[in-house]
């Protein structure tokens, strides 16, 4: 939605998402023919800028996890565009797909199923460097210790194999693994969800070094909004495979503009109880499954500010206060958040 | 110890001194050190901890619904002036789901896949309340109702597949309600829904506690749904229990430096957006819990503690008091 909208531009972009788009057929029973369309990610377009991290909001089903599946070339758009250092992903020759690779690595949520119980740290950090001829023998020894000890790994954990760690140290592992051919880019999709609060801290502490040391670009993929906003210099909200606002994080998370965003935003649990001075605004219902294609704003059903223009005409992204696209015909009617919740 | 500080309003449930073991002979390994908490008619308890910090195990006790492998192996466990761990199993039956329920972190998996829902709902009423089917009936649409679900005619035929996870999370309190419970154990109610759905259900179990005046022991792990919903907050770690106080107490003047480390570790969205030129970076809580089999002779937190003396090491704190409400198993927060 936000490609046909102006777009929001920083230096060189190291990640570029232009009208990005996947659908996917539904078919009426097991064997029969594709009867109609999923859109499940709808016009998508953002950047990321180097050393830069979008975090990615969106609840369950929005097209979150589908994006990243797109832009790490496990699934192919329906239509628009992925650039990784200005080359188009989908359009790799069989000989770029190594180069991009090393350009762009990804961390999984669950660092029990990601790795491979059967190989030893040690190995699991070192395989991609040996995959892409960047090390070998005592040369690559010496790399894997340098990033486990980056990581905060010590070299004598590295001959133990995946079980033997607990879940904040395997995150540690993929961590190390992902960075070892060098990545500007790291999409991480849930990268703490599954991990315990006090672990949790270390993990996003851990990113926010190493991204400070070799200005690597994240997009940061997370249901969570307190983990994202401590991360992210710029947060894009997800509804129903759009993107329904996107602006540098404290702007949009302080001050949402599109009513999808400000809903989201006071479901947020207080951080302390004395926070807690009014009874919250809930979203009601809950977001229908990704549909076909309507005329409408996909977020009418729920909207507490729809109108009638809502229903027959979908909000074109606007620029907003300078920096920020919001997808809404009444963004400037959007009422603050009560106070509490970021104020 | 705990009772004689707070009001002079009778416990509902009392869990003095629960230890409790897993596994037999050399492999055995404590899993909960003498837990003493209590509950009052009306009130929310929160017990917060990480994993294995055994706060299911604690639930699960009181359930009577301990795995095969566990053992309690000392304490007692008191609903009003009965004492549970002393009940049959016929006895317990009586009591479970009747005057104690629970709701359950997965309603994907807690709910029975080939019943429909209006058989689970009237299931509680027609074995503890033998009222009738049409009686039953009746009553499982008022609750559906209750807990916010449209068509609750309708729902009563349908299937746990056909109900998205909020809806089938309402019918799991629905259930727990049925027979109008004392105590609802509630086991991470919200953790597995998305966050718009994880504030309507916060918010219908306040509703529900308000408006029934049932007892809530809060089983999470997340910090936010305590600010939201406790009124108390009983901190575990490894087993013990580093921090029993009032909620806001907690959250102003925690006590215990595990408390503390783990509150100044989640990120917090007010301050994050704050208008300061630079992000306060999270603190952190070095290494990690050690599991129950190398559990260490003194306060379990010591490894991992900024105020540690060589004491620590050996000795266990008692959880003793520092004021009327709040008490803390720290040799350095609550001297002797």
């Amino acid at each position: 939605m936000l490609g046909t909208g102006p777009r929001v531009t920083g230096p060189e972009p190291a990640l570029i998402l232009d009208a990005l788009r996947k659908d996917f057929p539904q078919r009426g029973s097991l064997f029969g023919r594709a009867q109609a369309h999923v859109r499940a990610v709808d016009d998508v377009s953002f950047e990321v800028g180097p050393g830069e991290t979008l975090g990615l909001v969106g609840e369950s089903g929005c097209g979150k996890s589908t994006l990243a599946r797109m832009i790490l070339r496990m699934i192919a758009p329906t239509s628009g565009q992925v650039l990784v250092g200005g080359k188009r992903v989908d359009a790799l020759l069989h000989s770029e797909v190594p180069a991009y690779r090393r350009k762009i690595q990804m961390i999984f949520q669950d660092p029990y199923a990601s790795l491979n119980p059967r190989i030893r740290a040690g190995d699991l950090i070192g395989e991609p460097m040996a995959i892409h001829n960047l090390a070998r023998g005592a040369e690559l020894r010496a790399r894997v210790a340098d990033l486990a000890a980056q990581v905060g790994l010590s070299s004598s954990m590295l001959a133990r194999f995946p079980h033997e760690f607990s879940g904040g140290q395997r995150q540690r592992i993929a961590i190390a693994r992902a960075l070892a051919v060098s990545p500007e880019i790291v999409v991480a999709d849930e990268p703490v969800s599954a991990l315990d609060v006090s672990v949790r801290a270390q993990v996003l502490n851990l990113m926010a070094d190493l991204q400070a040391e070799r200005g690597l670009s994240y997009l940061f993929i997370s249901h969570d909004i307190g983990t994202v906003a401590y991360l992210s210099h710029r947060v894009a909200v997800m509804y129903l495979g759009l993107i329904v606002e996107i602006g540098p994080a404290r702007e949009v998370l302080r001050r949402p503009r599109h009513p999808y965003t400000r809903l989201l935003l006071e479901a947020v649990p207080v951080a302390h109880p004395r926070l807690k001075t009014h009874r919250r605004e809930v979203l009601r219902g809950e977001a229908p499954s990704a549909g076909g294609v309507s005329d409408a704003c996909p977020f009418a059903p729920r909207c507490p500010m729809a109108q009638d223009r809502c229903q027959v005409e979908r909000p074109l992204p606007r620029v907003l206060e300078g920096h920020r696209l919001v997808a809404c015909h009444f963004a400037e009617d959007t009422p603050d958040l009560p106070k509490g919740i970021t104020s | 110890m705990l009772q004689a500080s707070r009001g002079s309003a009778p416990n509902l449930l009392a869990v003095e001194d629960l230890t409790v073991t897993i596994g037999r002979g050399v492999s055995v390994a404590t899993i909960l050190h003498a837990v003493s908490f209590d509950l009052k008619a009306g009130e929310t308890l929160a017990l917060v901890g990480e994993s294995g910090s055994g706060k299911s195990v604690t639930a699960l006790s009181i359930m009577g619904l301990l795995p095969q492998e566990g053992h309690v192996a000392g304490g007692r466990i008191m609903l009003g002036d009965e004492e549970l761990l002393a009940k049959s199993r016929s006895e317990l039956t009586q009591i479970r789901g009747s005057r104690i329920s629970m709701v359950f972190q997965e309603p994907m998996t807690s709910l029975n896949p080939v019943l429909t829902i209006g058989r689970q709902l009237t299931e509680g009423l027609q074995f503890h309340r033998k009222v009738s089917r049409a009686t039953a009936d009746a009553r499982a649409v008022d609750l559906l109702r209750l807990v916010g679900l449209t068509h609750p005619e309708r729902r009563l035929k349908q299937y746990p597949h056909q109900l998205s996870g909020g809806m089938r999370q309402r019918v799991m309190i629905a259930m727990a309600l049925a027979c109008e419970p004392d105590l609802i154990i509630a086991d991470e109610p919200t953790t597995a829904l998305d966050v718009s759905i994880q504030a309507q259900i916060i918010n219908l179990i306040l509703d529900i506690k308000e408006r029934l005046g049932a007892a809530i022991l809060l089983i999470t792990h997340d910090l936010g749904v305590v600010a939201e919903m406790a009124d108390r907050i009983a901190v575990l770690y490894a087993g013990h229990v580093v921090e029993i106080a009032n909620c806001l107490q907690l959250f102003d003047a925690p006590l215990h430096p595990y408390t503390e480390g783990l509150l100044a570790a989640v990120p917090r969205l007010d301050q994050l957006v704050a208008d300061t030129p630079d992000r306060p970076r999270l603190a952190e809580l070095a290494g990690g819990m050690p599991s129950p089999g190398e559990h260490p002779r003194g306060c379990p937190f010591t490894p991992r503690c900024p105020i540690a003396v060589p004491r620590c090491a050996v000795d266990m704190p008692p959880l003793s008091f520092v004021d009327a409400t709040h008490s803390v198993a720290c040799w350095e927060r609550a001297p002797e």
